[in-house]
């Protein structure tokens, strides 16, 4: 399936440019950017347009910063996120009960003034461990998303540049991790292991989730390195390193930042199913899917104790996904 | 066209090994004795340890492991569990019930799916596209297993519209229709928006254009023109989805208590039937392969342009 | 369908003479977040049937997004007419609704775009887009459609039309893709061909054969025919009169040879002054200075004035109308006599 990316990337469907980043340009479809590349600022043809009033060149970064600071969506997210990751980092903050704390004198309490999540089947107060959850999964969630980023995306740039054997045995190679599905595969992984950590959970879904950042990363140097600028540097004698470093990451790297906000979200999820069935953080561990897994029991009689953790794990997966969004289309000009 | 297919059957001998070697790799050799684990927190007898040991070539160098294993494999043995039984009649009675929730599960996700993101796409920026957008978006945030609690328990307790839990053993498509729609809600919203983007993408293309300017009234435009080059992406992220799909199962066969193959895996992990897990897990990955070989000629079909490279 | 449709011309219903389309004092805007860009402002122009009109401007200029007014495609939003009427054979095509318009479409006005590689749809043969022009707007059957392709792809000189009718747009040579354009134009025999920069994206001597063969259909059946370009060498043989655009506007009109001999606008002398010549070898090539303008910003007074080597004060105020400097000949500048005299025309 590689192949198919590998020849669509390369098949015009419209005579429009894509934009450069990292290079001067912007993209122009029917206005002319009176100063984008002009040579003539200041001569005499100027005329009554002083230098102050025009335009200054904009690289693409630069407009989907703007882009992006423009979308309600980015603001959201944004928030949430901030909001959730001073809640890993600083749960104190939010509660001083202590969500291992779990007499067996107070279970299945309903929300109230002292509990106000209520308590769960062991005893604990599940708004206390609802905060400290988030600790895990936002770590479980940026680690892991740091690592496929860093490995996929080498993957993918190496095969995609140099091409030839290098790609065909990388291809290869990812085409076997894609044989199984993230899931079945962290599944299996876990079960492998008699002291699980949350590096285990980080592990077992970084090995098995790099594959779509590799392809994407793939594609995306494919498309970029046949790119006349590229051509052109190469041309005026740039090194390899230089050229991969200064000219194809930068432009190539777009595609990948959508898809790994994306991945993000789902890693969260893929964490939470995983403790959820287990098989996941050992239970000395805060987690979401844990607590939800134990509330599926009560679920008739204690509603409450399902709903909590699930709305928090549902709107931190949320506000990735919804991040991902605002950056794909800031970044993608075609969808304006 | 013929070329092609055969170049794809050939690329699929290397990761078929090396993907089946990779499951071996992880359940045999990654952890402790696979053996002993059986066992969990008890002492492990050391008389059945070694004569297990034995039966499964585990002393054996891991490349002498496989290859006998992998010939097993290829003539149809996948493995007898710990317990006895061979994995094969195992996969047998489970694999026609996965079969036939992922049927429910894709026929929900393509229709649904791409009708959604169809109209998204059409009215992009208006109301349908925006509800199309925030649906998606929840679906896709809130994870299957609280969507199949919650779904469970309002669609098939409270209100009984469809069966709580599916018939042990045997389940009928009526039992399989809500699993269906949690194990396909992940997938359809993704397809959703796929469609949607791709719709609205190719909406600018050229040939749109083209066609306009022919004068086609805007029906065939959308239908004929639009659809057909919108489709292709969707059709290769189908083709992967069977993964997700079968993944999902897991963890919706449990709640629903359907008795496939996902439920299989699961309760062989947490038994630590090592063979068990290995066994179904290849059989999977053999239909995830001949799939996603289904999906790119069916892609060589829609997109002329693959055909002769 | 007993009648060879296509090479006997149909009569038209217009009186000799009279223009077949007139555009009249077009104005388009496009509202975009950013800004608005006043794309259009005030063009007028008239083809005749069996008469060729070049429009020449710069990327910028206006003149595609003329011409996708007229066919009606253009992106409605963000753009917006505000103002002017397109006259076919007399009628406001712009107060047509959408229905009349679209049978206009392909069938009496047809155009012809840039790149045919992205212009025609990859996933369908040749042969199944050229038909299909018959199938909807004709009711033909399939094998009728087809073979009308197959006479279609003849007539523009495709070799082996028989074989090659079931092949895809990316399986034939740049060149050949622009002759399927131009026979899937043909295919209705229309009234007025609007060719957007048809030879832009080919090599030169792919980009003779190809004029040739339009002007060759245009002269067969008196079709009117617009030609957009930027390209001043394309235009000399086959045009008969050119228009000159900038910012959108028309700055000058002329017969061909006396735009070429003696330009009375400074955008068309300093653009013919451009043109690379042999006999000038070893000096500095020309350009005109500065950039076009910013649509969203165009310059008050005349839209050229920045660059323009006569500007001078009124030239910053006040917007020059398109009067006729000579007989036969229009320009939109106020100093349009000065040019012309400095260029030998009078």
């Amino acid at each position: 399936m590689s192949e198919h990316d590998k020849q669509r990337e390369q098949l015009p469907t419209s005579s429009q440019e894509q934009p450069h980043f990292g290079s001067q340009e912007s993209p122009t479809i029917f206005l002319a950017d009176a100063d984008g590349t002009s040579l003539e600022k200041n001569g005499p043809y100027s005329g009554p347009e002083a230098p102050g009033q025009l335009d200054k060149p904009r690289g693409a970064w630069a407009e989907a910063w703007r882009e992006l600071r423009r979308s309600p969506r980015f603001y959201i997210s944004a928030f949430l996120l901030l909001l959730l990751i001073v809640m890993a980092i600083f749960p104190g903050w939010f509660t001083d009960q202590d969500p291992r704390f779990c007499p067996i004198a107070r279970t299945d309490l309903k929300p109230s003034g002292d509990h106000w999540f209520g308590t769960n089947t062991q005893g604990c107060d599940i708004y206390s461990r609802t905060i400290y959850g988030a600790r895990a999964s936002i770590i479980v969630g940026v680690v892991t998303t740091a690592l496929i980023v860093v490995v996929g995306g080498l993957v993918g740039a190496l095969s995609g540049y140099f091409g030839g054997w290098v790609d065909s045995i990388l291809a290869r190679v990812t085409d076997i991790f894609f044989g199984i599905p993230l899931l079945l595969a962290a599944l299996v992984f876990m079960s492998s292991f008699q002291d699980r950590t949350v590096w285990t959970v980080v592990a077992a879904l970084g090995i098995f989730g790099w594959m779509q950042t590799a392809r994407i990363m793939r594609g995306s140097v494919i498309t970029v390195k046949s790119s006349d600028y590229v051509v052109a540097a190469r041309a005026l004698g740039a090194g390899t390193g230089r050229i991969l470093i200064r000219h194809v990451l930068p432009n190539a790297v777009a595609p990948v930042i959508v898809v790994a906000t994306i991945s993000l979200g789902t890693f969260i999820s893929a964490e939470a199913t995983l403790s959820f069935l287990g098989i996941g953080l050992p239970l000395t561990e805060v987690s979401w899917g844990a607590d939800i897994s134990t509330a599926t029991n009560v679920l008739r009689d204690a509603p409450y104790q399902l709903f909590f953790p699930s709305l928090f794990l549902s709107v931190t997966v949320l506000s990735f996904i919804l991040l991902g969004d605002a950056v794909r289309d800031a970044l993608d000009p075609k969808l304006r | 066209m013929g070329r092609y297919v055969v170049r794809r059957l050939l690329q699929m001998i290397p990761v078929f090994i090396g993907t089946t070697f990779l499951i071996y790799f992880m359940v045999y050799q990654l952890g402790g004795d696979p053996i002993a684990a059986m066992f969990g927190d008890k002492a492990a007898d050391p008389v059945f340890v070694r004569q297990m040991r034995e039966e499964y070539h585990l002393n054996d160098p891991l490349i002498v492991q496989y290859w006998y294993y992998l010939t097993g494999l290829l003539q149809g043995d996948f493995g007898t569990s710990f317990s006895g039984i061979p994995v094969a009649d195992e996969l047998r009675r489970a694999f026609p019930i996965s079969i036939r929730l992922a049927l429910i599960a894709f026929a929900i996700e393509l229709v649904v799916g791409i009708g959604a993101g169809l109209l998204a796409g059409l009215r992009r920026g208006r109301f349908a596209d925006s509800v199309v957008l925030v649906t998606t978006l929840i679906v896709i945030s809130i994870p299957v297993f609280v969507l199949g609690y919650v779904l469970q328990y309002w669609l098939g307790l409270q209100w009984n519209v469809f069966p709580a839990t599916a018939t042990p053993g045997d389940p009928t498509w009526e039992d399989l229709i809500l699993p269906g729609i949690v194990l396909g809600s992940l997938s359809l919203a993704f397809v959703a928006r796929l469609t949607r983007t791709s719709i609205a993408e190719n909406m600018r293309a050229d040939f749109v254009r083209t066609a306009t300017a022919k004068g086609l009234p805007r029906r065939r435009v959308v239908t004929v023109h639009l659809l057909r080059n919108s489709l292709i992406p969707v059709v290769t992220f189908l083709g992967a989805d069977l993964g997700a799909l079968m993944a999902g199962a897991i963890v919706t066969e449990g709640i629903f208590n359907v008795d496939g193959v996902g439920r299989l895996i699961y309760l062989a992990v947490t038994k630590h039937e090592s063979a068990t897990v290995v066994g179904a897990v290849a059989a999977l990955v053999i239909v995830y392969l001949v799939m996603n070989l289904i999906v790119d000629l069916l892609y060589a079909v829609l997109d002329p342009r693959i055909r002769y490279v | 369908m007993t009648t060879n449709q296509l090479t006997k011309p149909e009569p038209t219903d217009t009186a000799p003479g009279a223009p077949l389309l007139e555009v009249d004092d077009l104005h388009v805007e496009f509202r975009t977040r950013d800004g608005v860009a006043k794309a259009i402002n005030g063009v007028s122009y008239s083809v005749a049937a069996g008469e060729t009109l070049a429009v020449l401007g710069e990327s910028g200029s206006g003149k595609s997004v003329t011409a996708q007014t007229i066919m009606g495609i253009l992106d409605m939003p963000p753009g917006v007419i505000t103002g002017g009427e397109i006259r076919f054979h007399g009628r406001d095509m712009l107060k047509m609704n959408k229905e009349e318009r679209r049978r206009i479409r392909g069938q009496k006005i047809a155009m012809i775009f840039q790149d045919a590689l992205s212009a025609l749809n990859p996933v369908y043969s040749v042969g199944f887009q050229l038909a299909e022009m018959y199938r909807v707007h004709k009711g033909m059957s399939r094998k009728d459609a087809k073979a009308k392709a197959i006479e279609l792809m003849d007539l523009v000189k495709i070799p082996a039309a028989k074989e090659r009718v079931n092949d895809y747009p990316h399986q034939f040579s740049g060149g050949m893709r622009q002759r399927i354009m131009i026979a899937m134009a043909m295919a209705l025999d229309p009234e007025l061909i609007i060719a957007d920069e048809p030879t832009t994206a080919l090599d030169v001597t792919v980009q003779a054969q190809v004029m040739d063969l339009l002007a060759e259909l245009q002269r067969e059946r008196h079709m009117g025919l617009i030609l957009i370009t930027h390209d001043l060498g394309v235009v000399a043989d086959v045009a008969d009169k050119i228009a000159v655009m900038y910012a959108g506007r028309i700055v000058e009109e002329a017969a061909v040879h006396e735009l070429y001999a003696n330009p009375a606008h400074p955008y068309t002398e300093g653009l013919l002054a451009s043109i690379p010549r042999l006999d000038l070898k070893g000096q500095d090539l020309y350009a005109i200075k500065g950039l076009p303008p910013n649509l969203m910003r165009i310059p008050p007074g005349c839209a050229f004035n920045p660059r323009c080597p006569y500007a001078e004060d009124i030239c910053r105020t006040d917007v020059p109308p398109l009067i006729e400097a000579a007989p036969g000949r229009h320009s939109a500048c106020h100093f349009a006599q000065r040019v012309l005299d400095n260029n030998g025309g009078s």
